[in-house]
């Protein structure tokens, strides 16, 4: 039996391919995310009973209706690009840093604090500024504790950061739990320290932060020196030795950036946003913030794009559990159905399927 | 006293182990799934879907639920939705290479907002409304020994369970055995810690992921049954399962990786976790600093490991990494 196991050959073999054309590749991501809205819309209409038109009706009157709809998506797409910028300078060192939800958390924390204790006293120009610094150090220590751990003794990242998620939530819990005296568990909506509005909207200073970061990121990674040390440990932590890199202070300084930028984001929420912490100020958007990043291939603009599609599927689909009266959690069956198809449709833009011709090896 | 705390711990364990021990297996062949907390939700909801529907018919029918179909039609749609779920994850990162720990992510979306949809609003695609209740197919999961509260105390420890304990211990046992004693466990850690080794043994590393994953799926998604089934007497919440999923993944590192450390972890996480309801005259603060607890434990754990270096106490080597026999 095993004799003739082994004259079997496969009918197919899998190869890597690094000869795609950029447009094709972008084609079969294209054709993925069209396949997977497809299904989505599907998914909608086995459910809701209604036509697929009306469906996609609602989802852009959802998302596009009024001036202040408009205003929530951007403010939205604008959060998560910030912590998937945030999240990126790791993951191209192949630093799998899970932990953005509680680095973004922490910043959240700290802004909130600041706004509790100075919101009335100190002018809004000395404030805001302050809030940003301490936001983004305590970012900074929630990022590089795992860091420090994995440079000297290569704990496992991953597991570390996964954990430090919701060390930082039970860290928010504690301090409600110690403000707010009547036990409610929530910390009601604080005066003072709020964003100010820009033509008289909210969010509008929070998107062009986001925007500048979003362009300094991609000058960072494309033509600073930092950005080619990462790369190279990245690809090669053996390598980056060789040619003089420290691969320790890389590491620390990456994940010091990465959480850097999730207090950033953790600001703006509660500034420009909440003007309030709880344990999901956050909501997620560490954890979809990770996909983001992975989808776009590390390309900030890409995440511009992705984090736009994914927002925009999120409020969609809440005005349709809305208007047809199912559960809000559609929404993350839908993101989880795109996020498959994106994923899966990787391995065809990266490997290539040859199958066995007959009789050629015979 | 003492007994009901231990009572307490052993039932809030219970979930945590089972999924601790289903994510060990899969991570024994080298693939982290972070699905494991989306599985767990499938489990429990799929296990709900498949009671409702069964209660549902009988009651349509006029018959009275069957003891043995309340049993078995849960069991059977819970293994299957979960199964399911990791058959998705490891298509994904197997097959297509996906990246695991996106995919894992990806999952863990889904399934947290598949569980809520379909438990949220399963009444009302029925449209029946009101909130979804399952308690008759509960009771029959909630059946403990018949002699379980004329032992006292020690009965209470032992016996005063549902089978689905007793269920999750000999799981931990079996796979404890499995992974260390026999063949099939030498392999599966073989190609966790270096596939490109084991490959060339002769394993089939493809299949052993397979395997792996989804039978660790499987185990997990249970632990979402039996919190749905007996912990909460059958009657879903939306985000009524909270973060067990994470608490379960933060059990294997504390268990470093072996599910019969599990048991006494899935006891220990599960005493810290109903700690602050039973010590009396704690405020608000002190609680919640308890329940940061597991977590910082399991962190002083995933760190100690890491700086003695033991090569038994690790992680798979190749864990979270893909493994493609033509790059080699």
């Amino acid at each position: 039996m095993s004799n003739v196991k082994q004259h079997h050959e496969s009918a197919f073999h899998i190869s890597k391919r690094d000869d795609m054309p950029m447009i094709k590749a972008w084609a079969v991501r294209l054709t993925s995310i069209i396949v997977a809205l497809i299904v989505c819309s599907a998914v909608i209409v086995l459910l809701s009973k209604q036509n697929p038109l009306k469906v996609f009706g609602v989802m852009f009157e959802g998302s596009f209706g009024t001036t202040r709809r408009i205003l929530k998506l951007s403010q939205n797409v604008a959060m998560l690009l910030c912590i998937s910028l945030a999240v990126t300078p790791a993951f191209k060192m192949k630093f799998w840093n899970i932990g953005a939800e509680g680095q973004t958390l922490v910043g959240c924390l700290v802004s909130a604090i600041m706004m509790l204790y100075f919101g009335q006293t100190m002018p809004l120009w000395i404030l805001l500024p302050l809030m940003l610094i301490v936001s983004i150090l305590a970012g900074v220590i929630w990022g590089i504790i795992p860091a420090f751990f994995k440079a000297n003794f290569g704990t496992n990242e991953t597991l570390f950061t996964l954990m430090m998620n919701y060390v930082a939530t039970q860290v928010v819990s504690v301090f409600i739990a110690v403000k707010v005296k009547s036990g409610s568990q929530v910390m009601g909506v604080i005066q003072g320290g709020w964003m100010p509005k820009l033509f008289g909207k909210d969010y509008i200073i929070n998107i062009i932060i986001v925007l500048l970061l979003t362009v300094g990121m991609y000058i960072y990674f494309k033509y600073s020196k930092h950005g080619y040390e990462i790369s190279v440990v990245g690809e090669s932590e053996n390598t980056a030795r060789y040619i003089g890199i420290n691969v320790k202070k890389v590491i620390m300084r990456t994940m010091a950036l990465s959480g850097g930028l999730c207090g950033v984001a953790g600001f703006l929420l509660v500034a420009g946003e909440h003007h309030t912490v709880a344990t999901d100020t956050v909501g997620g958007m560490g954890f979809t913030a990770i996909m983001v990043s992975w989808l776009a291939k590390f390309n900030p603009v890409v995440m511009m794009l992705v984090s736009f599609l994914i927002a925009f599927m999120e409020s969609g689909a809440g005005e349709i559990a809305t208007q047809c009266g199912l559960n809000q959690s559609i929404a993350d069956i839908l993101t989880g159905i795109i996020i498959f198809f994106i994923i899966g449709s990787e391995f065809f833009v990266q490997y290539k399927i040859s199958f066995r011709q007959k009789h050629k090896e015979a | 006293m003492f007994a009901t705390i231990i009572n307490k711990a052993i039932v809030q364990g219970i979930p945590l182990l089972f999924g601790s021990t289903g994510e060990i297996i899969t991570e024994k062949s080298g693939n982290l799934n972070l699905g494991i907390p989306g599985i767990m939700y499938v489990g429990g909801s799929a296990g709900v879907l498949g009671a409702y529907l069964y209660e549902r018919s009988c009651a349509l029918s006029g018959t009275t639920p069957a003891a043995f179909w309340c049993i078995v039609i849960p069991l059977l749609s819970s293994l299957l939705g979960s199964a399911l779920l990791a058959l998705i994850y490891s298509f994904l990162t197997i097959t297509l290479r996906a990246n695991q720990n996106v995919t894992g992510l990806a999952l863990t979306t889904f399934g947290v907002g598949f569980g809520d949809f379909f438990g949220g609003s399963l009444t009302k695609i029925f449209g029946e409304g009101g909130n979804l209740n399952v308690k008759t197919t509960a009771d029959y999961f909630k059946v403990t020994l018949p002699f379980a509260d004329d032992l006292g105390a020690f009965g209470e420890i032992f016996f005063s369970y549902g089978f689905l304990v007793y269920v999750a211990i000999i799981i931990a046992f079996v796979s404890a055995f499995i992974l260390k004693k026999t063949r099939v466990g030498l392999h599966l850690r073989a190609v966790g810690e270096n596939p490109a080794t084991a490959d060339a043994a002769g394993i089939s590393v493809t299949r052993y992921k397979y395997a792996a994953t989804v039978i660790g799926g499987a185990i997990a998604g249970l632990g979402g049954l039996y919190f749905i089934m007996d912990y909460t007497g059958g009657s879903w919440t939306n985000g009524g399962f909270g973060d067990r999923g994470w608490l379960a993944i933060a059990l294997v590192i504390f268990a470093l990786w072996k599910p019969n450390i599990g048991i006494l972890g899935s006891v220990i996480f599960g005493g810290l976790y109903i700690a602050s309801v039973y010590i009396e005259g704690l405020g608000n603060a002190t609680k919640e600093m308890i329940k940061t607890l597991p977590y910082l434990v399991t962190i002083v754990v995933l760190i100690i490991t890491s700086m003695r270096n033991k090569k038994e106490n690790q992680p798979p080597q190749s864990l979270g990494l893909p493994y493609f026999r033509e790059e080699r």
